[in-house]
């Protein structure tokens, strides 16, 4: 249990990279990634709620979407889930601890349609985790996010002040610069054989 | 002729990938081949078409204040529509695409144009519109899939036949297929497009942020208002929110404005 564990936080981080490997939250990782202090509240802010959903759309798939027969509504269902969760979060962030609230309030309505979030729900399901890994997966998967975003936004901050050619000013450089990087994130894809097929 | 200008701006001037940069984890995830690409274009373009429309045609009788979460349902019902005729119809290119058909329902482009055109035009512009940006999506994933199915495998495949004999390319490059091809692919692309375009500075710069300002700002409770996309100097997308309540108007790309604030 904890090997695997270990293996879900690790897979999900380091060797199936939200954003380098596997392509979801693309538009916040290029839309909030101009400043490292943004990029940090907003990693903070999606790792919350990629954990939150993960286990509440875990119990909406066993509890509710399963026994009923009524997968198909999946997409629909998780989709208002998170949307309502989002809300709910903000709201009770708002009256329980308003200096974090205010340090991500701009962050946390963005959140909903990061595909990152509906991502590692849908994910979670097709992998059929336990509740431990389902919750494992959603935490992965922002750490993940976030590390990837605070480290694009440190190169983006160099990257302001190259030289680069008119035309490609920008979105291509950026783009140039987000592939260099998830060349460098598929070197992890070794680690995981190492670590735990020996 | 009004309509004709609706389906013809998703093409060209504000074409979703290359101009406005929205819809990029569809964008680069599927497209490893020409056949990918295009079926993810066919599945978009049925959701933002039939979204446009219903949307439109409802635009008189759902309440502004539940208007997000209602687009959001007629959606992700469309969304469900295309998964289930793709699982039956279309299996291996259902298994390709994977996670990416749900993720339709969170795409961008299309809680966008609901919010910035069908929820405010005419059924029959809605639907051009809804065609118009859902072909310009579609002949930006067929364009990058052929590229980086050439260089990749050095040859272009359409339904299990090859296009180009022998292939054109005696050492491929497999790194257009993997992940960081993609990336490098579209940066390419762009860059490439705007020499030619001379839309170089203001453009990318503009645009930077658009998403996360107009899109991801949906559910937000009053505070969330718009990112200050339109100037480059602006702290990035939504780190330039305000937090007011009243969405910022002008919202980088002037002609697709208005996608930004929700409230």
């Amino acid at each position: 249990m904890r090997v695997e564990i270990a293996a879900i936080l690790l897979g999900n981080i380091l060797i199936n990279n939200f954003i380098f490997s596997r392509f979801l939250g693309l538009c916040p990782f290029f839309g909030v990634s101009r400043r490292v202090d943004t990029a940090v509240g907003m990693s903070l802010a999606v790792t919350f709620v990629t954990t939150l959903a993960a286990a509440v759309t875990w119990a909406l798939q066993r509890l509710i979407l399963e026994p009923l027969r009524v997968g198909y509504l999946q997409t629909a269902t998780f989709i208002l889930v998170i949307a309502s969760l989002v809300q709910f979060v903000e709201i009770v962030m708002h009256r329980l601890v308003p200096g974090l609230y205010r340090g991500l309030g701009i962050y946390l309505p963005l959140i909903t349609t990061n595909c990152a979030v509906l991502g590692v729900a849908v994910l979670n399901g097709e992998q059929r985790y336990g509740f431990g890994g389902a919750v494992a997966s959603g935490l992965a998967a922002g750490l993940g996010w976030g590390l990837a975003i605070v480290l694009f936004a440190s190169v983006r901050r160099r990257l302001e002040l190259a030289d680069v050619p008119p035309a490609m000013r920008g979105f291509p450089v950026a783009f140039l610069a987000a592939g260099l990087m998830s060349i460098a994130f598929s070197g992890f894809a070794g680690l995981f054989s190492r670590l735990f097929l020996r | 002729m009004s309509v004709i200008r609706d389906f013809a701006h998703g093409l060209r001037d504000e074409n979703p990938v290359f101009r406005l940069v929205l819809g990029l984890c569809p964008t680069l995830a599927v497209t490893t081949g020409l056949e990918g690409g295009f079926w993810m274009g066919v599945a978009v373009v049925f959701v933002l078409f039939s979204s446009n429309i219903i949307i439109s045609a409802l635009r008189g009788i759902i309440p502004p204040r539940v208007r997000i979460p209602s687009f959001v349902t007629i959606i992700a019902a469309f969304v469900t529509v295309v998964q289930m005729l793709m699982h039956a119809f279309l299996p291996a290119t259902f298994r390709v695409l994977g996670l990416f058909i749900p993720l339709i329902a969170v795409n961008c482009i299309i809680l966008g144009r609901a919010e910035a055109f069908a929820s405010k035009r005419p059924v029959i512009n809605a639907g051009a519109d809804g065609l118009g940006m859902g072909a310009g999506f579609l002949l930006a994933l067929v364009v990058i899939g052929a590229i980086r199915e050439l260089l990749g495998t050095g040859n272009l495949k359409v339904a299990g036949a090859a296009l180009l004999g022998a292939g054109v390319l005696r050492q491929p490059a497999l790194i257009a297929l993997l992940p960081p091809g993609a990336f490098l692919t579209l940066g390419v692309l762009l860059g490439v497009l705007n020499h030619f375009t001379r839309q170089g500075r203001g453009t990318a710069a503009q645009h930077m942020g658009f998403c996360t300002g107009g899109h991801c700002a949906d559910q937000g409770a009053g505070g969330t208002g718009a990112a200050g996309g339109g100037g480059a100097g602006a702290a990035g997308g939504a780190g330039a929110a305000g937090g007011g309540g009243v969405p910022t108007a002008g919202c980088g790309a002037g002609g697709a404005g208005g996608r930004c604030g929700w409230r």
